[in-house]
């Protein structure tokens, strides 16, 4: 019975939905307060229907409801209680409700909003309405979650083990957080166009309403992606954390157009010049987390994240990709002409920086859109098939990347409308000195020796430099008394100091991806009992392998002593290698020995054999120095979005709080 | 191409599925890859080790050698080992790779008529977002349209906010 109210909740969502868009489009055409306030009820309870929805689905899987098909498929009693909630998102039909949850949510949190124009709030939830209506109609018609088995089985077929991690449970909400927060800065977009205000106060008002969602959004897009990484590091048990998969790209390329839309707004927001740019973008980076959903959940893709969907339903999802990006761009291209207004800048200034920013962000964005999409449009014009990965895009990804993070510690240090030059040069000149001297350090104290490794630590210490010195000079750093410097910091907004995190979490995780690359070392062995293998100055020597019986699983843990090789230093690790009975398969839990920034990575392979008969297991031992950084710095970067979303000047409402008071 | 796409999708599950199961032995039909032997020589095992790298193992679900456990991703560089040690160039075994697997097995795709766009595309991107936002940044200002007495009085509104936390440096008018 609690089942079926959940599937009348979905449909009663979808009502509200399309009843939404209609009230906001009636209350906008006919200038109607009362209209417009129904839609943003409608709105509201929209979102109300779609969590009820989502809680009885989360309710069945924790009750382990078998007689619903999604359950049946995807759980399991034995499964801890994490995962059988988790499993409420490890499917194509219920993550669409997590969705439809969020894209919901934020609707309603847009409706709540205060201090937006008539027209535009209008506008924008019209908009939103629509992306729900379709969404929710995909959901409801084609994707069910509450489908009912008769009978019901007795025992369900469990998830996918390799998903049962609490990085994992995690990861899909965040970048559903992120994806979909996206569609409200698609609908600002929207709405700015067909309200199209050509007034020089419209524009930095609209980048102030855009920006907090496109923050938000990306920050997290940037947790989702990490988790979801480090995930791949330490659960897949092959020692990478990124591997140009065409599912790691569809999450990658809305990331890149947030980030370029998060730069982009700034500029509208203080200057109101590149009004029609932001909004192009604003546009494109949700249409990028709608292709994400579709490669992930047509089935075109093979990936070890992808849902396998039928063809039938990726059509559709094609299909609303196609109705919503292809009006969006096409009212774009009918009303952009119009967008005039902003001012002037000269090309040294902070605009123009970050000018150039969008300029290489959005092209790096653009070939990883052709790096993931090329193979599959070759196959399906030619027959031919080819494989795009790693080399390809550290020949075409990195260079332009590489170019952005260059030019990236001056940005902030320009003034708007005309930069001096020569006084970046003066301030950078310190930080650019450091960042020459850590390279060559870089070169020297890592081996085997390689320039291009030592030139990208020169250039992640040119971030995090680059960005001190950004705050240093703002608060007059050993320039001022001390007094003096702590009152400037106190002042500095908190906008800036998240600035300042950001593109030094950035430095970290470049810091951290070019060591790892670099100069990690690996090597496996077979060994008995008593055995070692040795990796770069670490010695894994295996004590001992017992059975172990999980709560879903039955294991072979090794226990292991990592040591360096002079025996100093001893640490204990376990690594197992699970099966998994109801869905037979097996996985690896790797064994990570952190010392330090390094990681010693440890997993535990097939039994064998010696030669002398002896029970042996294949190790597999990785040395991957500075690996936390990979981990860390995107953390960092995490925290200073979030840092500058509690600036208060890009609360909304503020002044009117203030009115009141 | 659905099709095509499904049915490798399903021989890597499969392939996944029978690999990964040791435990009970009973079940495990395919054996496991057989232990590497790496070359004597540093220099050629180095050699052999980049080219993993940018060799795809051809069952797998986008993995390279390097990093795939798969029975086939063993024998594959088993070849490429004893092709080196034989004293053949990086080019040639590649081209014996392709040969025997098609381009597919390379995860840098050759540069030849069907590619090209590829290869060139990220600098026909970087081109076309420099037009793009050079149009956008050259728009000639747009006259200013006179506030009316509300829009003023809220403007003024939302820019008092910028006050809130004052940069004692406010000189600049960036922050």
């Amino acid at each position: 019975m609690i089942i079926e109210l959940g599937a009348f909740a979905l449909i009663l969502a979808l009502a509200l939905s399309g009843l939404q868009t209609g009230l906001a489009v009636a209350g906008r055409l006919r200038r109607s307060p009362v209209l417009a306030g129904a839609a943003e009820g409608a709105a509201l309870a929209a979102a109300a229907a779609v969590a009820l929805a989502f809680g009885v689905l989360i309710l069945a899987f924790a009750v382990s409801d078998f007689s619903v098909s999604n359950v049946a498929a995807n759980s399991h009693t034995d499964k801890p209680m994490l995962y059988k909630i988790s499993a409420a998102w490890g499917s194509h039909e219920s993550s669409l409700v997590l969705w439809c949850l969020v894209l919901t949510g934020f609707g309603a949190v847009l409706a709540r909003a205060r201090g937006l124009p008539f027209g535009l709030k209008a506008s924008a939830i019209a908009t939103q309405g629509v992306l729900g209506v379709m969404f929710l109609a995909f959901a409801v018609f084609t994707s069910n979650p509450f489908t009912r088995l008769d009978p019901a089985p007795f025992q369900g077929r469990s998830l996918n083990p390799l998903l049962q991690d609490p990085a994992l449970a995690f990861h899909p909400p965040l970048l559903y957080l992120g994806y979909v927060g996206l569609s409200v800065c698609f609908s600002l977009a929207v709405a700015a166009l067909v309200e199209g205000r050509a007034h020089s106060s419209f524009w930095p008002a609209w980048g102030r309403w855009v920006r907090p969602w496109a923050l938000a959004s990306w920050a997290f897009l940037t947790v989702g992606i990490t988790l979801g990484a480090f995930w791949a590091y330490y659960e897949l048990g092959w020692g990478g954390w990124w591997f140009w998969d065409p599912v790691e790209n569809a999450s990658f390329m809305p990331w890149l157009a947030a980030t370029a839309l998060l730069h982009s707004a700034v500029v509208t927001e203080r200057r109101g010049a590149l009004a029609g740019w932001t909004t192009f973008l604003a546009l494109l980076a949700f249409s990028f987390s709608m292709l994400g959903a579709f490669l992930v959940r047509s089935g075109v893709l093979t990936s070890v994240h992808a849902f396998a969907v039928d063809p039938e339903r990726g059509m559709l999802l094609l299909a609303i990709l196609g109705v919503a990006a292809g009006a969006a761009f096409a009212l774009f291209a009918w009303r952009a002409p119009q967008l005039k207004g902003g001012g002037m800048f000269a090309p040294v200034s902070r605009e123009g920086a970050l000018v150039l920013n969008n300029l290489f962000l959005t092209a790096a964005c653009a070939t990883v859109l052709l790096g993931t999409l090329y193979p599959l449009i070759l196959e399906a014009m030619s027959g031919a098939t080819i494989s795009v990965g790693p080399p390809y895009f550290a020949l075409t990804f990195n260079p332009l990347m590489v170019a952005a993070l260059l030019i990236l510690p001056a940005g902030p240090l320009l003034a708007w409308k005309r930069g001096d030059m020569r006084g970046v040069a003066q301030r950078l000149s310190v930080a650019a000195g450091l960042a020459i001297l850590i390279a060559l350090l870089g070169w020297m104290a890592f081996e085997p020796k390689q320039a291009l490794s030592a030139a990208g630590i020169g250039l992640g210490a040119w971030l995090i430099l680059g960005a001190l010195a950004e705050t240093a000079d703002r608060v007059r750093l050993f320039r001022a008394p001390a007094a003096e410097t702590l009152r400037r910091a106190r002042g500095l907004p908190l906008g800036a100091w998240g600035m300042t995190l950001a593109h030094a979490g950035l430095g970290v995780f470049v810091l951290g991806a070019v060591v790892e690359t670099g100069y990690r070392v690996e090597a496996a062995r077979t060994v008995a009992i008593g055995q070692s293998v040795q990796a770069g100055k670490w010695n894994v020597r295996l004590d001992d392998v017992r059975m172990v019986e999980g709560p879903n699983y039955l294991a072979e843990r090794g226990r292991m002593t990592v040591t360096l090789r002079d025996g100093s230093a001893p640490s204990q690790v376990t690594a197992d290698r699970r099966f998994f009975p109801a869905g037979g398969q097996t996985t690896t839990e790797v064994g990570l020995d952190f010392r330090g920034l390094d990681d010693v990575y440890v997993v535990l392979g097939e039994r064998g054999r010696t030669n002398a008969g002896e029970p042996a297991w294949s190790v597999r031992v990785w040395w991957n120095p500075w690996a936390r950084l990979i981990f860390l710095g995107p953390a960092i970067m995490a925290l200073g979005g979030a840092l500058s979303l509690m600036d208060r000047r890009l609360r909304l409402g503020v002044s009117r709080r203030k009115a009141a008071a | 191409m659905f099709p095509a796409v499904r049915g490798w999708l399903r021989l890597c599950l499969l392939v996944a599925a029978v690999l990964g199961l040791s435990i009970p032995a009973a079940l495990a039909q395919e054996p496991p890859a057989p232990p590497d032997r790496p070359l004597p020589d540093a220099a050629q095992e180095a050699r052999a080790r980049a080219l993993f790298d940018d060799i795809r193992c051809v069952v797998c679900q986008h993995e390279a050698i390097s990093d795939s456990p798969a029975g086939i991703a063993g024998d594959m560089r088993g070849l490429v080992r004893d092709q080196i040690a034989a004293g053949r160039t990086d080019a040639e075994i590649r081209d014996d790779l392709v040969r025997r697997y098609g381009d597919f097995v390379l995860f840098s795709p050759p540069l030849r008529s069907g590619t090209w766009l590829l290869w060139f595309g990220p600098l026909a991107a970087l081109a076309a977002v420099g037009v793009g936002l050079l149009f956008a940044a050259r728009r000639r200002p747009a006259e200013t349209v006179p506030l009316s007495p509300e829009e003023e009085a809220r403007l003024t509104g939302i820019l008092a906010d910028q006050e809130i936390r004052p940069d004692p440096d406010a000189k600049r008018s960036d922050d």
